[in-house]
């Protein structure tokens, strides 16, 4: 696949193009908590006056479609090469979380396999007070990238 | 909650085996809405080009995140960055660790590298967490 990184970037990357609500289950929140491994009442016990999603519980929210409509890589194209969570708020079971997507990055990485295109999609959630609770960062990764000249690439 | 002026640098947290077992997986995957095949049937899994059914990238991040919360508890992750270099596989027997890289005293948080490894001590999940105290 012939892709000049520097107008992918510059044509793709800061707009928001997903917007979802979603609710929280206390069942599921103390699911995930207990199959991790965690132990805290915070995480696993619903009567605990702190109850909250585990720091990492925002990573398993999708939104609506995975890149945006006419990006010319799809995430099926590629592989999942890693997740980063910045905590900023707990998340609790009687939040309305939205999560905003946007391309947040693309930059490429050469190996002894040869180039790959890093792909950073972020998801950004809030909760029903607008507060920000978390950013999740997550990183696509196609193998075998071939550059295209820069004068050759057309517009996304 | 563990006392900030009681760790030091270079610290090791505790190893630990995590449960990755079938009936585990298949607990966090119908928790997590990711009840498929590549998780949750080794034959299947091997259908696709797999060793075997895999654990979920977000669950190796859980369990690494609650390594770290067992260590310290009632202190905050705040940021938790996994890499998932190579697939590690549901009903096998990895290993946790995780190991303190940097302290800030003023901000009272510390670094800390985390990785996961198989059996044969090949690295799979590798990441970093920082922790408010």
């Amino acid at each position: 696949m012939d892709i000049d990184i520097q107008e992918l970037k510059d044509g793709w990357c800061g707009r928001q193009f997903d917007e979802v609500t979603f609710g929280l289950d206390a069942h599921e929140m103390v699911e995930f908590a207990v199959a991790c491994g965690e132990t805290q009442a915070r995480f696993t016990d619903p009567d605990d006056p702190d109850f909250q999603a585990v720091p990492s519980y925002a990573s398993r929210f999708h939104g609506r479609r995975a890149m945006p409509k006419d990006f010319p890589v799809q995430s099926h194209q590629g592989f999942d090469a890693g997740k980063c969570v910045e905590v900023h708020a707990p998340i609790r079971p009687a939040d309305q979380i939205v999560a905003r997507s946007e391309i947040y990055d693309i930059y490429e990485k050469t190996g002894r396999s040869g180039s790959m295109l890093f792909i950073v999609h972020r998801m950004r959630f809030t909760n029903q007070r607008d507060e920000l609770v978390a950013i999740v960062d997550w990183r696509l990764v196609q193998n075998q990238v071939s550059r295209k000249a820069p004068n050759e690439a057309g517009q996304p | 909650m563990k006392p900030y002026s009681e760790i030091e640098f270079g610290e090791e947290l505790k190893a630990f085996t995590p449960d990755v077992s079938m009936p585990t997986v298949k607990r966090f995957t119908d928790a997590a809405h990711m009840s498929w095949s590549r998780f949750n049937d080794h034959e299947e899994a091997k259908k696709q080009g797999l060793p075997g059914a895999i654990v979920p990238g977000i669950m190796s991040q859980g369990i690494l995140a609650a390594m770290v919360n067992n260590w310290a508890p009632g202190a905050e992750i705040v940021k938790i960055d996994t890499i998932f270099r190579a697939a590690l596989v549901v009903d096998s027997s990895p290993q946790c660790k995780g190991v303190v890289t940097d302290m800030d005293e003023q901000a009272q948080t510390v670094e800390i590298d985390l990785t996961i490894a198989n059996e044969a001590g090949e690295t799979r999940v590798m990441g970093t967490a920082v922790v408010q105290f």
